[in-house]
């Protein structure tokens, strides 16, 4: 009775409520035309039923698969939490699940409030009906009702901007006309929280703008969103709160930025930069970046060092091979190492072998970075392989331990990213230091 | 407000209440089904006339002028029509039922509603079919002034009795499709067969007595029977052991039609 009512009073405070969620397939779903219903008349018939359900048994632990699993969330009203992943971490899983298409094999959701999802642009439109037609047909299957879709018509034609053409069949429509009246549909659906997958990947520049716009103002409105997303720069914009799945389980949660960052350079992690040049018969083999300890790592701490270790094999000897590297932030260029610069080579390199470049106690605030490389000639100055990104890292940190202070901190995600350590002098005399070292000094002394 | 549970096998409270929320999707996919239905057709909505005139026509001049079969006092195409009105409601009710789920594929994958509204609604343009074939039997019977009997109240019963038995069918034909494609094959042979199987194009009085309880289990036996016992005049007693017959046989039907589709409807977006 304790339990009840007190898991009651948090239901009401969140808007979504995910405990334990799982949802099993089984592979063999999809049987072959051959197999499918002769199998199950020939069961149906041979069977007494305790081996028919023995087969099954045995059948189904052979092709069954998890595509989610033991994922527990809480989201608040308001909260827009941007859902990424690799293909098949099971994003359209947990969203066909929110959204009610499928049932969970194990635990359990609670929504508060009106749901509406948006798993596609147009579900349910008919190639036949005009467009008039069609805005009623697809906002009932949405959940709008005769009546709202009446109060709303006005608005989702001017929003769509086909008007002249809403006696034509869609099927005339071109395939932009098709998407913004779709989108116009959908938009004007009123819930308090709104399920959206991926359906920005459709339509131009222009109109993808014109959603994330809408999305926008509706996440300002205080409104629940869920999203789904291969573009990060639109979830990381959108979204407060970031869920990075992986192999059907929440590998992350938390605030957008730092997930995406996270995700970032897991990614390249797992896909290492590699490639050939023919022409001077070098190959990259793989650029890794290794921490303090030489192991591999994606997340880094400001003051770790950063060892970038470039393995490569070669046909032919190479003369004086000039490497640059460079860590690159948001906004540009952070501090280079440049061989053409500084002076020192190799003289030549054959066989296979690796270059390192450490750069010590990286001063980098936390936010996410890539590295890009160069290989020059040295000797004729021509370009082997030109600039370009070969990893991703981030840096991450709670800037409390270094020595920041108060409720702006969470803003250093949008600051210059490269701090060198630095200290206030008051007219007190009072001193408060600075700087992104592993073990931090004391910021504030008096003096 | 109220709070949304998702959970494994917890949603058939909220399904029922769902299906009414969600009550407009019977008529906007029923309308929607009428909308695109005779588009791009030369004749369009004759065609729910011509083809059960055909029909008539056909059956009239093969079991009534060749097989010369009894028409217990009335005229032969009158009988006849009356028998088809229910059969053609009932195989069209099927084809449209059946595949009413597959061909909806995509919205089941994406959007989320009660599927039964797609069946159900399928059937409901069954029956804007019936009603414009319904106006010609009447333009038949002035035709032939052959006024119907007091009995002609209790249509609406046998009406009934032959919506619920296409919904039954319907449902359980609907659902197997969507996991058993064998289907898409199995209805034509039904409906074909039916045809001939069930007194259409002749009465049922021509079947002998003994097996009458046994041809009674195709529940288009009693539709049939029944529609011809309240139109037609002089064509004799009904045969009510039979009527119960069908009665229980399309209750069976709708019955466990609703409950293999409740219980396949959780999987049909991952199977279809």
């Amino acid at each position: 009775m304790l339990i009840r009512l007190a898991s009651s009073t948090t239901s009401s405070e969140n808007a979504i409520i995910i405990e334990n969620l799982g949802k099993r397939y089984s592979i063999g779903h999809r049987r072959g035309s051959d197999d499918g219903m002769r199998h199950a008349i020939e069961d149906a018939i041979r069977s007494p039923f305790k081996r028919l359900r023995q087969r099954r048994e045995e059948k189904r632990r052979d092709t069954e698969f998890w595509a989610l699993r033991n994922v527990s969330l809480s989201i608040k009203p308001g909260e827009v939490v941007g859902i990424i992943g690799s293909n098949g971490a099971g994003k359209s899983t947990l969203l066909k699940l929110l959204s009610r298409i499928t049932e969970p094999t194990e635990g359990r959701i609670r929504i508060n409030g009106r749901i509406a999802s948006l798993l596609e642009v147009g579900t349910g439109f008919h190639q036949e009906l005009t467009g008039r037609e069609n805005i009623f047909l697809n906002g009932a299957i949405l959940g709008m009702s005769r009546a709202e879709i009446i109060r709303k018509f006005d608005e989702i034609v001017a929003f769509s901007e086909v008007e002249e053409f809403l006696d034509t069949p869609v099927k005339r429509y071109s395939s932009g006309m098709y998407v913004r009246l779709a989108f116009a549909v959908a938009a004007h659906l009123d819930p308090e929280i709104l399920i959206v997958d991926e359906v920005l990947a459709v339509g131009d520049t222009a109109f993808q703008k014109k959603c994330l716009g809408k999305m926008g103002s509706f996440a300002q409105s205080g409104r629940t969103i869920f999203f789904v997303s291969h573009n990060l720069d639109a979830v990381r914009s959108l979204c407060q709160t970031g869920l990075w799945l992986k192999g059907g389980k929440v590998q992350m949660s938390g605030q957008a930025g730092e997930v995406i960052d996270a995700y970032l350079s897991s990614i390249s992690q797992e896909n290492p930069f590699s490639c050939t040049i023919a022409e001077y018969g070098l190959t990259i083999d793989k650029v890794a970046l290794k921490n303090d300890l030489g192991k591999e790592c994606g997340v880094f701490s400001p003051g770790d060092d950063l060892k970038v270790e470039m393995s490569f094999s070669t046909t032919k000897r190479i003369e004086k091979p000039t490497l640059a590297v460079g860590v690159f932030g948001a906004n540009g260029s952070c501090f280079t190492s440049n061989m053409l610069l500084d002076g020192h080579q190799p003289e030549y390199i054959e066989g296979s072998g690796q270059i390192t470049c450490t750069f010590r106690s990286i001063p980098l605030l936390p936010q996410s970075y890539s590295i890009k490389m160069r290989v020059q000639n040295g000797v004729s100055g021509e370009t082997i392989i030109a600039y370009q990104d070969v990893g991703f890292f981030s840096v991450a940190a709670d800037l409390a331990e270094y020595g920041y202070r108060g409720e702006f901190v969470k803003w250093a995600r949008y600051s210059t990213p490269v701090v060198v350590p630095y200290e206030w002098k008051f007219p007190d005399g009072r001193t408060a230091a600075v700087t992104l070292q592993r073990s931090p000094q004391l910021t504030e002394s008096t003096s | 407000m109220t709070e949304l549970v998702i959970e494994a096998g917890r949603t058939e409270g909220q399904y029922w209440r769902d299906l009414w929320r969600y009550r407009e999707l019977f008529f906007f996919f029923a309308w929607r089904d009428m909308l695109v239905r005779y588009k791009q057709t030369v004749v369009g909505i004759s065609w729910s006339l011509i083809r059960p005139l055909l029909t008539m026509a056909i059956l009239t001049i093969v079991f009534g002028k060749f097989g010369k079969m009894p028409s217990g006092g009335v005229p032969y195409p009158l009988m006849v029509f009356c028998g088809m009105l229910p059969w053609l409601f009932f195989s069209t009710a099927l084809m449209e039922s059946g595949n009413s789920l597959v061909t909806n594929a995509n919205m089941i994958a994406k959007v989320y509603f009660p599927r039964m509204t797609i069946t159900v609604s399928s059937v409901m343009t069954s029956l804007v079919d019936f009603l414009i074939s319904s106006i010609f039997l009447v333009a038949l019977m002035l035709w032939y002034r052959a006024s119907p009997p007091y009995e002609v109240f209790f249509l609406p019963l046998f009406v009934l009795l032959m919506v619920a038995s296409s919904l039954g069918v319907g449902m359980w034909i609907a659902a197997l499709m969507v996991e058993y494609r064998d289907f898409r094959f199995i209805v034509p042979f039904i409906v074909q067969f039916g045809l001939y199987i069930s007194p259409v194009g002749f009465q049922s009085g021509v079947v002998p007595d003994k097996y009458r309880l046994i041809y009674a289990l195709n529940p288009m036996v009693g539709i049939i029977d029944g529609f011809r016992w309240c139109l037609l005049n002089p064509v004799g007693t009904i045969y009510w052991p039979e009527i119960a017959i069908s009665v229980t046989d399309v209750t069976f039907l709708l019955l466990s039609g609703i409950w293999y589709f409740r219980r396949t409807e959780r999987t049909f977006a991952d199977v279809i």
